[in-house]
């Protein structure tokens, strides 16, 4: 039978799908504005952040209602608990786009440091992470979201190499020091917005099959 | 919140300063509410609190108690119900109730659907059939039961009666269903689908349900009113009410802390 709850779920998920979405986007942009230079673009994800955290108000908001109003058991129980926990990962990486373009608009004002090679490419495994956790989510997929969590450790890899790249720069050029470090943060933002995919992930396994693999309670 | 419909459809019901007393008894105490088209409005409130007697002002069965006086108005669509000028009759047809025990007429399937409709003579235009089949399509009957109009209505299920009892109402068509614990007979399956399907009669129809149990409230709902000791405590849109009630007396009663 097609209960009237299910229609309000399915709006649910779909709200925390577009937010993902757009997280996702915040993150992307603000290292497109890196890489291309371009401050406006850097501007623009500092100002479409006030739209994430609304959104994230607002599906706290209908996950309570939907608690208080429909008594939910089993997975339906879990879908709003784990909604509502996702909803602030996906705010917290809005946050790093926020981070990463607000670097981007201070780097802007000097020459570029060195060519950015590590740096992107974090970015896409971080979003592919985050877009793949989200992917599960859709489609109550344990598995994809478990694989997920393994690929944490090549974000981490990729921001230790940024660091002790940048470190030798500072090293050696103490006028490199302000660029190498805004790079550095950068880095870690983007590291931050991989263990937030993880944490998502995490939550849509516990979602889908009811147990934990956070913090590796249980085999990974 | 998503799951309530803000206010933006037109008032159907609105009750000013409404007062009732039975004999001594001060049963309801200056009520005010407005009632909004194509919406599910639920009372709640313990036993005695006045709930199924402000349901029954709605079209009003409290008339018919000797000891009720009542003071105070109530408008459907901005007129008073008590307008003169207004038959009865006239506005139980729009203002129809659904009791607690379905209470199908010992009758056909058919004849039961078509009784409203016949004191009404609403089969001029349309065919008698047609007002059937499409009352008995409203409450999702019609596939079960078009092959045995001619069966007795007292050998259907409890959830099909009540079902039936409905789409009696519906063939008249009514602006407002009022149901007064229309689940508290059915088992909790049959309890489900009846909630189901006042959720999808509300494309529709206003409607008003008096109800015992507040989680059914809180499923079915898009505003509620809590009632005490003949008092409208709070009235609001549902989510509102049951994450963040603002009179600790709603609190205490939906936390089970009484009633």
């Amino acid at each position: 039978m097609e209960r009237h709850f299910d229609a309000e779920l399915t709006q649910l998920r779909e709200r925390l799908l577009a937010m993902g979405g757009m997280a996702e986007q915040a993150v992307g942009k603000a290292v497109k504005a890196l890489v291309d230079r371009h401050a406006a673009l850097a501007q623009a994800v500092i100002e479409e952040d006030a739209a994430i955290n609304r959104l994230e108000v607002d599906i706290e908001d209908a996950c309570l209602g939907l608690m208080a109003r429909y008594q939910p058991e089993a997975r339906d129980l879990r879908t709003i608990a784990m909604s509502f926990k996702i909803v602030n990962d996906l705010e917290r990486v809005g946050d790093q786009g926020v981070n990463i373009a607000e670097r981007t608009l201070d780097l802007l004002n000097e020459p570029l440091l060195k060519p950015l090679i590590d740096i992107p490419t974090m970015a896409v495994l971080a979003q592919q992470m985050l877009k793949d956790a989200l992917d599960g989510f859709v489609r109550q997929d344990a598995e994809l979201a478990r694989a997920v969590c393994r690929r944490d450790d090549d974000v981490d890899r990729l921001n230790d190499q940024v660091y002790q790249e940048l470190l030798g720069y500072m090293t050696r050029d103490p006028h490199t020091i302000a660029r190498a470090i805004d790079l550095i943060l950068i880095g870690r933002h983007l590291e931050r917005v991989a263990d937030h995919a993880t944490n998502i992930a995490e939550d849509v396994y516990y979602l889908v099959k009811g147990a934990t693999i956070k913090h590796r309670l249980t085999g990974v | 919140m998503s799951a309530v419909s803000d206010a933006g459809t037109p008032p159907v019901l609105e009750v000013h300063d409404l007062n009732l007393w039975y004999g001594d008894f001060h049963a309801l105490k200056q009520i005010h509410m407005v009632i909004q088209a194509c919406q599910v409005t639920a009372l709640i409130g313990p036993s005695g609190c006045g709930k199924s007697t402000l349901l029954r002002c709605f079209n009003r069965m409290n008339d018919l108690i000797e000891s009720a006086r009542v003071s105070g108005r109530i408008l459907l669509d901005g007129r008073d119900i008590r307008d003169p000028l207004v038959p009865l009759v006239t506005l139980r047809k729009r203002v129809g109730m659904v009791f607690q025990r379905p209470n199908p007429f010992p009758l056909s399937v058919f004849e039961n659907v078509a009784f409203g409709a016949r004191v009404h003579a609403l089969a001029a235009r349309t065919g008698m059939a047609e007002i059937v089949e499409r009352s008995l399509h409203a409450v999702g009957l019609w596939d079960t039961l078009k092959d045995r109009l001619r069966h007795s209505a007292l050998g259907l299920s409890l959830e099909q009666q009540q079902r039936l009892c409905i789409a009696r109402l519906v063939a008249v068509q009514p602006d407002v269903l009022l149901m007064d614990e229309p689940c508290s007979a059915l088992d909790p399956i049959a309890t489900g689908k009846v909630e189901e399907l006042i959720r999808a009669l509300k494309a529709r129809y206003t409607i008003v349900v008096v109800t015992h149990n507040m989680q059914q409230a809180a499923r079915i709902s898009d505003y509620t009113g809590f009632l005490f000791l003949g008092e409208m405590v709070e009235f609001g849109p549902t989510g509102a009410l049951f994450t963040n009630p603002r009179d600790p007396r709603t609190e205490a009663y939906i936390t089970g802390r009484f009633g």
